[in-house]
């Protein structure tokens, strides 16, 4: 098998390793693939679409983050049905949840134009904020259910199993069985879960509290 | 959201894993701490007291100014003093005059023999080194030691007599590149979570099997292939049967065997005794696993050892190493990518105060006291005159406390707390109390600090830059990150200080102190030790460089013998069983054994003074369901645990993760010492005491017993 | 080796039989299940949210759940579901039960158990080409010396003195393709498996039937099991599978019971077990129930819901012939492309393909609902026309408006699509959805936004949560048509559904997320005027 594989992104053609992801080929090479739910650190599973391409012969948009780069592939990362793709998703996200502390949400928002007021009016996730261990709290109003807290917490770290889905569609949320506080869980806090966090949503007791004082303060 | 002020990257101050930090700043404190996914050590991964526990920096009862006491004390008379009343502020300028009258006082009226000091693997490499030159240079003694005589000593002597090296021979991540790994004496999970991580990966990601021989059934037994449940101090006839079956089924590495060691012969011989049968009389271990785990290690084209204090705590510590050592040369497990000898360190730091000569029988570089050319090599880079340097072997640190009203009139302790790490504390205790006079440096009015004539107030890890060696011998950066709270200094500089005004007291020549920063200390380090000679900071951006670093272009030993043992042949040593020195009997029908839990760390001078108390606040005795049961304690009642030297009072959790006949405390919780149970017996040659197996008697109390239980187990 | 089931596979069983003694899963029996099978707390807690019939919570003793799916809706679910509440029952709204020949729909619920309904209520079959239903539609079930007399078995008994790839080559000359709603070439998919390497091979039965609309696999494993259960053997025989798996969705209780019985039968009768009739071939079968989640009929999701998990579509590639359950290369194949294979090869190729188009051969099931004279299950050869589809059920009952093609994952159309011939290139040549042989018709009487709202909500219900699409579009879709109807459109609605809808099409993970939208858009082309822009 050959070690390389060759492939045309935006009209450039790339080498990349074999077994390489279309969004690895195109970071490498410097064409930038905007990610929300992606992170190195954890198994990609493709969730965001924020990462989709067009990829020639194929009918629907793929996400370069858990699509193979393959000999004579042509990619292209930007186009009116790509850009519809993520600019929708981050007004129906922004509609959903808070994403005040996801910078690169927020980013891609200022990039694509995207109007976070657009699907305003609808259904919110809020939920308050659960603060029941000394080390972490979890405000999953700011969720953007990335998946890589449990993840990290299960095979791609930790192997403590803590958390998991709670729910299924727009009411996905992450939970711990029978809705425990994470002192009665199995959880280590060994904040795995607040290191790959990209929303906010979790973060240690320390720094809430200091937010809280300053939020307090006139 | 908040924005920090400075994000600075370091290394974690907690164990021997060296986990990258970044700590998050904002008006001088920390608020959050994460790690880069692209870590070397540890991907980014932390634990829970990386993560979560450096709060003890800016904790209220951190002691940021030096303190004398108020009354006097006497040998005989010394008391401990934990009300700050009983102290008075002072300057820098007079304690560091008060210390240093003292101890050239008492070195002058009664020799080096008089002075000792415990040096602290908690430290950095330049604190240790600095403060082992002292002691050497100044007070002309070797009496100079640090916790690894009471954790790895027995592995340190059983690798350097067989070896020739007493480091870990392999890297910890190359875990993922074993079939096989036995991880046995170590509650990996808790007290190497990052390697236990990797070791988890390892077994569900790429198919390893791990075979656990441990007392307790810790958490890394649910991804073992096999555990091996054994009777604390039987591991030399588990490790031998294992050994005898190698030889008997011809599993050997013949090869291996006439190319790198010597004698096998005499050592095959010596296994007869242990046949599996044996080993299971003693040991409890069925048979029938001792073979499958000799057929699966043996068996395996890549196969590793790990094992960390439950190995060495034992008055045969050092014996037990060896059991281990020789599994290793009889298959050709070392050398190789995946495979090795690898006693888990647990301190940040105590390879590194190893390496720095913070140790009674060596120099910095395991070079020997009594090895003329090495003491002459260090007269030379002292300053000190031909034959001025002590040639005896000091005490060790067990002994230090041993020597305490014979010899020892002095003692220097810097960051550490023997008050609640030596062995049978009720005797350190009265050993304690006829010091002539006693120097604290640390963070906290621990329980040894306030036995102190003197407590200087050191900087933390985040407040000072340096270096630490990890487990694997990785030399990396610790950074300041925050300004020195109070008028804490860092202990290098304290060190230096005091040194250059004992100097000046003694009238002798200046042994060279003048550092500006600890960069300079390392550029004599490299001087001084080959296995550190292309060691430089601006080297150790990134991820540091791994020992041995021969010269400034060497990139680092990822892995060791390769070619050979630093002795030549790996060697052979038959062995005997010795059971442990305190058998169970009607009145003690228990085995203790100790340890650390996830949360805390040693003597607890810093995570009880942390977040990390909350979510584990008080000390819990496990106890298996079985004699639970037969003892009439249920979970989370309180029981008096008593042996032939002290008794303490907790609370019992019921468990599985103990084996009857066997109940486990953590040593972490003054208000139930561990070690005021635990045996000053120690190993002869190593020096280490037996941690890890002394009978004891379990009692129900009544609920009022202990004040109510708060936290989460 | 073989590859031994993992012990978290028996989670949903396990799970489901909790249910069945205490009327709900208590955080002790989650805590039990999750110890014997060495699964984490929080998993089997992710897993009983998941899925819709599971109970973490005490219910009441008596459930009623009352369909609010399209069809139901036409034959007054609505009004049902008042006249239940009056009465003091407790309701639940619940997706299409596969009953819409028999719409309204009610199922009771007893204790957390589905009570099966009226077994004397009867099935209307009917068609011209009856080689996959001639046991159906005669109020009672097929036994296995009915369906051997009448020709059943003999493919398989054939079969196994045959090598496994003359079984595919033969299907490949039938021109079989799955009626799943993909319409992949059934012989591909066997080969696949068939030359994929590893000693463990898996067949699945997806009866994991839930398309709104959809009734035809509930109708077959119910009236006559044998057939699908016949092809999956050909299939495990073909592939070199020793494992057979039938999934079937929770909210058909009798057919469960029928293919737990059926499946019985076949182990005694020696269909099944080892050393199969003496041919060396050995093969077990087993049934798995499903809990409510119409995403389980996803063939990956279906797998990870039998590995115990959550169902949440995989990622492919890689794809189930060569990575499937418990990573094993695996087919997977809906109810009546089994049976198809079943009188393919009973008949043989040449036969099969005497009927049906070119491209088409051989019978298709379609469900009939609606307004329609005779709604029910009617076999069909491919090619028929949409408009002779309806005279063969008696007609458009009132002046027709509306098709409903292929559930709600299809399209809606309208009188003009009357001519379309039913066959897979002719479909797909007029951009419409064969699906999975929906047929469900709506008069002028009838308000189209109501069924294209339940659609939506219907997708918002099912949505697994997965991919950002799915889950955020399949909600802001229900609440920009629910606006609408309620007299609050805002301007520019209309851009806001294509674009929810055209993302959710382009890219969602899975063919659930893809489809989602798939009636609003096609309604929105046809109809305009049902969408206002404020």
């Amino acid at each position: 098998m050959p070690d390389t594989v060759h492939l045309t992104i935006d009209g450039h053609g790339i080498e990349t390793a074999h077994g390489a992801t279309v969004l690895e080929a195109a970071r490498a090479a410097g064409a930038e693939i905007p990610t929300l739910c992606y992170d190195p650190r954890c198994a990609p599973n493709g969730l965001c679409r924020m990462c989709v391409v067009e990829s020639q012969g194929a009918r629907l948009l793929q996400a370069a983050c858990v699509t193979r780069a393959v000999d004579g592939m042509t990619i292209t990362t930007e186009s009116p049905r790509i850009i519809r793709a993520r600019k929708t998703v981050l007004e129906m996200l922004a509609a959903s949840t808070d994403l005040s502390e996801t910078p690169d949400a927020l980013a891609q928002i200022a990039e694509t134009g995207a109007d976070i007021t657009r699907f305003a009016g609808g259904r919110v996730r809020r939920p308050p904020v659960i603060a029941d261990n000394p080390m972490f709290v979890r405000d999953y109003a700011k969720c953007i259910l990335c998946w890589r807290c449990v993840q990290v917490c299960a095979d791609d770290a930790q192997y403590a199993f803590a958390i998991n889905f709670d729910g299924r569609g727009f009411d996905t949320r992450i939970g711990t069985f029978f809705d425990k506080p994470l002192p009665e869980t199995s959880c280590v806090f060994c904040g795995q879960c607040v290191g790959v966090c990209p929303s906010g949503a979790l973060k240690p007791l320390r720094a809430w509290e200091l937010e809280q004082r300053d939020s307090a303060a006139p | 959201m908040l924005t920090p002020d400075r994000i600075t990257t370091t290394t974690c101050p907690f164990c021997g894993v060296g986990c990258k930090l970044q700590l998050h700043i904002k008006d001088d404190a920390i608020y959050q701490v994460t790690s880069p996914g692209d870590a070397v050590v540890n991907h980014g991964n932390l634990c829970v007291k990386g993560r979560f526990g450096t709060d003890f920096i800016h904790h209220r009862k951190r002691v940021t100014t030096p303190l004398i006491r108020r009354e006097p004390q006497t040998p005989g008379g010394r008391t401990q003093a934990f009300d700050r009343a009983l102290w008075r502020e002072a300057s820098w300028d007079e304690a560091l005059a008060l210390v240093t009258d003292r101890l050239t006082g008492i070195y002058q009226k009664h020799g080096s023999d008089a002075l000792a000091a415990f040096s602290c693997a908690k430290a950095t490499n330049e604190d240790n080194y600095l403060l082992q030159k002292l002691v050497r240079s100044l007070f002309r003694t070797n009496n100079i030691d640090h916790c690894t005589r009471l954790c790895h000593a027995g592995s340190v002597v059983a690798l350097m007599d067989a070896l020739g090296s007493a480091a870990m021979s392999n890297t910890a991540a190359e875990v993922a590149l074993s079939d096989v790994f036995i991880v046995t004496g170590s509650n990996t999970a808790e007290t190497h979570p990052i390697i236990a991580l990797q070791m988890k990966a390892a077994v569900r990601k790429r198919g390893a099997k791990l075979i656990v021989i441990d007392p307790r059934r810790i958490e890394m037994v649910d991804y073992a292939a096999l555990w091996l449940p054994l009777r604390p101090g039987t591991d030399v006839p588990v490790f031998s049967a294992i050994a005898h079956v190698i030889a008997r089924d011809g599993l050997v590495n013949t090869g291996f065997i006439e190319a790198r060691t010597e004698g096998y012969a005499e050592f095959v011989a010596s296994l007869g005794p242990f046949t599996p049968e044996y080993a299971e009389s003693v040991s409890g271990v069925d048979r029938g696993l001792i073979v499958e785990a000799a057929r699966i290690y043996a068996g395996a084209a890549n196969a590793a050892i790990y094992w960390a204090l439950g190995i060495p705590e034992h008055t045969h510590g050092t014996d037990n190493a060896a059991s281990l050592i020789h599994l290793a040369l009889m298959t050709g497990h070392i050398g190789r990518p995946g495979t090795g000898l690898n006693p888990l360190r647990g301190q940040n730091n105590v390879q590194g105060a190893s390496d720095c000569g913070a140790m009674p029988w060596h120099y910095p570089g395991y070079q020997s006291v009594t090895d003329e050319s090495a003491a002459g090599m260090f007269e030379r880079a002292w300053n000190v005159e031909s034959g001025g340097l002590n040639r005896q072997r000091g005490l060790s640190t067990t002994e230090i406390v041993g020597a305490i009203g014979q010899t020892v009139r002095g003692l220097y302790v810097m960051g550490e707390n023997p008050m609640m790490s030596e062995p049978n504390l009720n005797h350190a205790r009265r050993q304690f109390e006829q010091l002539e006079f006693l120097v604290a440096q640390d963070l906290f009015m621990n329980e040894t600090a306030a036995f102190a004539d003197v407590l200087l107030p050191a900087a933390s890890f985040a407040e000072k830059d340096g270096t630490f060696t990890n487990t694997d011998r990785r030399v990396q950066r610790v950074r300041q990150a925050i300004t020195l709270q109070g008028s804490a200094r860092a202990d290098w500089a304290i060190v230096c200080d005091l040194a250059l005004r004992i100097e000046a007291q003694l009238g002798r020549p200046t042994t060279g102190w003048a550092y500006a920063h600890p960069s300079e200390v390392m550029a004599e380090i490299a001087q001084v030790m080959p296995d550190y000679a292309g060691i430089r900071y601006d080297r150790l951006e990134g991820d540091g460089l791994q020992t041995p670093v021969d010269d400034s272009a060497h990139p680092g030993t990822p892995f060791l013998f390769a070619e050979a043992f630093p002795r030549g042949r790996g060697l052979f040593r038959p062995l005997e069983y010795i059971p442990a020195v305190e058998p169970t009997d009607e009145t003690y029908p228990f085995i203790l054994t100790t340890g650390r839990v996830l949360e805390h760390w040693h003597g607890g001078s810093i995570t009880r003074n942390s977040r990390l108390d909350d979510l584990f606040p008080e000390a819990l005795m496990e106890l298996n369901p079985a004699d639970a049961a037969q003892a009439g304690v249920a979970d989370g009642q309180p029981v008096r645990v008593s042996s032939r030297r002290g008794t303490i009072t907790l609370r019992a959790k019921v468990t599985d993760k103990t084996t009857p006949g066997v109940v486990f405390i953590p040593f972490h919780f003054v208000e139930a010492a561990a070690n005021l149970l635990t045996l000053d017996d120690v190993d002869p040659r190593a020096k280490i005491p037996e941690y890890k197996a002394c009978a004891v008697r379990v009692e129900p109390l009544a609920e009022p017993a202990l004040p109510s239980r708060r936290g989460r187990r | 080796m073989t590859h031994p089931e993992p012990r978290r596979s028996q989670l949903l069983p396990a799970l489901l039989a909790a249910q069945a003694t205490d009327g709900w899963i208590s955080e002790t029996a989650a805590a039990r299940i999750a110890t014997a099978l060495g699964v984490p707390l929080a998993d089997v807690h992710g897993v009983i949210s998941f899925y819709d019939l599971l109970r973490a919570t005490p219910g009441p003793e008596i459930v009623q759940h009352v369909c609010v799916d399209p069809a139901c809706a036409l034959a007054g679910s609505a009004a049902l579901r008042q006249q239940l509440l009056a009465a003091g029952a407790e309701v639940h709204d619940a997706p299409c039960p596969g009953l819409c020949n028999r719409a309204p729909a009610v199922l009771s619920e007893s204790r957390g158990v589905f009570v099966p309904p009226d077994l004397a209520a009867r099935d209307l079959v009917d068609g011209d080409l009856r080689w996959l239903t001639p046991l159906c539609g005669r109020g009672r079930p097929a036994t296995l010396a009915e369906y051997v007399a009448s020709g059943g078995m003999r493919a398989f008994e054939r079969a196994l003195r045959e090598p496994g790839q003359q079984i595919i080559d033969e299907v490949r000359k039938g021109g079989l393709a799955g009626r799943g709603g993909a319409g992949f070439a059934t012989a591909i998919k066997w080969e696949a498996v068939a030359a994929a390497p590893g000693p463990d091979k898996y067949v699945i039965v997806n009866a994991d039937e839930s398309e709104p609309g959809t009734f035809k696999d509930r109708i077959l494993l119910e009236q006559d099991p044998w057939r699908p259960l016949e092809g999956a053997l050909l299939a495990a025989y073909a592939v070199g599978a020793k494992r057979i798996y039938v999934y079937i969705r929770g909210e058909y209780p009798l057919a469960l019971a029928r293919i737990h019985e059926a499946v019985d039968i076949l182990r005694m009768a020696g269909y099944t077990g080892s050393n199969v009739l003496g041919s060396g071939f050995s093969v077990e079968m087993e049934v798995r129930s499903g809990a409510g989640a119409y995403i389980c009929g996803e063939e990956t999701a279906l797998i990870e819901s039998i590995e115990g998990k959550r169902g949440f579509p995989r990622l492919k590639p890689p794809f189930p012939v060569t990575h499937g359950l418990f990573g094993a290369p695996t087919v997977v194949n809906n109810v009546e492309t089994l049976a198809g294979a079943q009188a393919l090869l009973e008949r043989g190729a040449e036969a099969y393909c005497a009927y049906g188009t070119l491209k088409s051969p051989g019978p298709k099931l379609f469900c009939l609902s609606g307004d329609i004279a005779r709604p029910g299950l009617y076999e069909m050869p491919f090619g028929i026309t949409l408009g002779d589809l309806l005279a063969r059920a008696g007609g458009v009952r009132g002046n027709l408006q509306a098709i409903l093609l292929g559930g709600a994952a299809g399209a809606l159309v309208g009188p003009e699509a009357l001519g379309t011939r039913l066959s897979m290139e002719d479909m797909r040549a007029a951009g419409l959805p064969l699906g999975s042989g929906v047929v469900m018709v709506f008069n002028t009487t009838r308000d189209l936004g109501e069924p294209i709202r339940r659609i939506a909500r219907f997708f918002a219900h099912e949505s697994c949560g997965k991919c950002y699409p799915c889950q955020l579009g399949t909600q802001r879709q229900t609440e920009i048509l629910e606006r609408a109807a309620a007299g609050a459109a805002l301007p520019g609605d209309r851009q806001r559904l294509l674009d929810v809808g055209w993302t959710m099409t382009d890219a969602s993970l899975c063919g659930l997320g893809q489809t989602a939208a798939s009636v609003t858009l096609s309604a929105l082309k046809r109809w305009p005027e049902l969408f206002p822009d404020a």
